[in-house]
């Protein structure tokens, strides 16, 4: 029997498939958040340097590497939708924008008030602070070519190069501004091995783990809105029986 | 005629560009005025104090070109578009990138190159070095291209949107974010004493790399606006 691989690219059978995922995904997402932000609060050792502030770092990161890794995402699917005329890769793209935009902020927001102990400041002109300020800008310039277009396909299409001539950008951005100036601590987790205490690498995994089931869930639901509202003229939605009128 | 080399091409192109610009000198010379303006207001704002304007100058004069190349990005392809001519040049068989190309080119003659000669004037009220205002200048030279390349984009992409000139801005300004800081890094190197030449190459990089990528890149959104 011939698979055929390409069944859940219609919008209109993925619809149901997402529908059905979004429980395995948004309830591991809540467990998990709730034993990570336990060990983070509780198991974990007070921190020799930086003491309880540091704790921080369970969310921050998390939401860092997020941040970062779901405008490659969006990037990808954007790429897929503009060369092969998917229309679901492009409401995928358009779907993780939004998500990716609000771990860049949590990302900022917590590094803002784990600065304050620290460095003595909320905001230092610092490299990664400032790059992942400028990926910001990048997701909201993302959402605004998209939300400024009327007709649909243009939009997709339009946001999808800028997501690509975006996605070039980044390193170039990344280490221009590292050259600029590093004041941000390195990375404590490195491929060699970490100087981290067990149960914070715990926690700080299993966070991670949450942030991205997280946001599996919530790009699901999105899609499946977006899903909706592009297709409302055509009979299977009308079929649907919560839509039904 | 069919056969119209690349070169004569974007020759005509940019000729083409320019006519329509001496047509409209207004248009350049406020480019120029919002550049003086706006370099003018910085030592009206953080006071006179020389030490600190002479500190500020480069990163003052490299974001205020910024801007202006920001504000005059809007007409590089709209007045085509409007009267239907960008229509019929995406018509022709020739190459597209290379019409684009030109039009790159034609409005950095323009906007950039202007704002590239004015800049030493405005550097000596911030009391720049003469060494300082010659990197500062050689940097814009190769700096402000990689605006118009960068900023066509945007351009292609905003073409005929609403409110199309902040958006404009809040796309291309953050994909020009090296280029400011590799500009202003060279002349900070030379007031400490060190060369300018790995920032500017790292512009005259980034100058290659946006040559041969973004003519075709935004030849592409404006077949996405067209359409």
């Amino acid at each position: 029997m011939a698979i055929n691989w390409f069944k859940y690219s219609a919008p209109s059978t993925f619809y149901g498939l997402a529908g059905r995922l979004v429980p395995w995904f948004a309830v591991p997402a809540a467990v998990l958040f709730v034993i990570g932000l336990y060990i983070g609060f509780f198991v974990a050792p007070k921190d020799a340097v930086q003491g309880e502030a540091y704790r921080i770092i369970f969310i921050h990161v998390p939401a860092s590497i997020l941040s970062m890794f779901l405008y490659l995402v969006m990037a990808g699917y954007a790429a897929l939708g503009l060369i092969f005329n998917t229309r679901l890769s492009s409401m995928m793209a358009t779907a993780l924008a939004p998500t990716g935009a609000l771990f860049a902020f949590i990302s900022l927001w917590t590094g803002a008030l784990w600065g304050k102990p620290m460095w003595g400041a909320w905001w230092v002109w610092d490299a990664r602070l400032t790059s992942e300020l400028i990926l910001l800008f990048l997701y909201f310039g993302f959402i605004a070519l998209h939300a400024s277009i009327d007709d649909p396909r243009r939009a997709d299409r339009a946001a999808a190069l800028l997501a690509i001539v975006g996605s070039v950008n980044v390193p170039i951005i990344y280490f221009s501004v590292k050259w600029w100036n590093t004041l941000h601590q390195g990375s404590t987790i490195k491929f060699s091995g970490t100087s981290m205490h067990v149960a914070m690498q715990q926690s700080m995994f299993t966070l991670l783990l949450a942030c991205w089931l997280y946001a599996v869930a919530v790009t699901l639901v999105r899609v499946r809105s977006i899903i909706l509202e592009r297709e409302r003229n055509t009979l299977w939605v009308s079929e649907l029986k919560e839509v039904g009128l | 005629m069919n056969q119209l080399s690349v070169v004569h091409l974007l020759v005509l192109v940019v000729r083409r560009d320019l006519l329509l610009a001496m047509r409209r000198r207004a248009d350049v010379l406020t480019i120029l005025v919002f550049f003086i303006l706006v370099v003018s207001l910085f030592p009206l704002g953080v006071g006179p104090e020389m030490g600190m304007l002479r500190k500020m100058a480069p990163g003052v004069l490299w974001v205020a070109a910024l801007l202006a190349s920001m504000l005059s990005l809007g007409r590089l392809f709209s007045a085509d578009y409007l009267d239907g001519t960008l229509e019929q040049m995406m018509l022709t068989p020739q190459s597209l990138s290379v019409l684009v190309l030109g039009k790159m080119i034609a409005h950095w003659l323009v906007s950039g190159l202007p704002l590239v000669l004015m800049a030493p004037v405005l550097g000596l009220q911030f009391d720049m070095p003469a060494q300082g205002l010659l990197v500062l200048m050689i940097g814009l030279l190769i700096g402000t291209p990689i605006l118009s390349m960068l900023g066509a984009i945007g351009a292609a992409l905003t073409l005929g949107l609403r409110g199309g000139g902040v958006l404009l801005s809040l796309l291309v300004l953050p994909l020009c974010i090296p280029v400011l800081i590799f500009g202003t890094g060279a002349v900070e190197a030379v007031a400490s004493g060190l060369s300018a030449v790995s920032n500017l190459s790292l512009i005259a990089a980034l100058l290659m790399l946006c040559l041969v990528f973004t003519p075709w890149v935004a030849a592409q959104a404006l077949r996405i606006s067209m359409e």
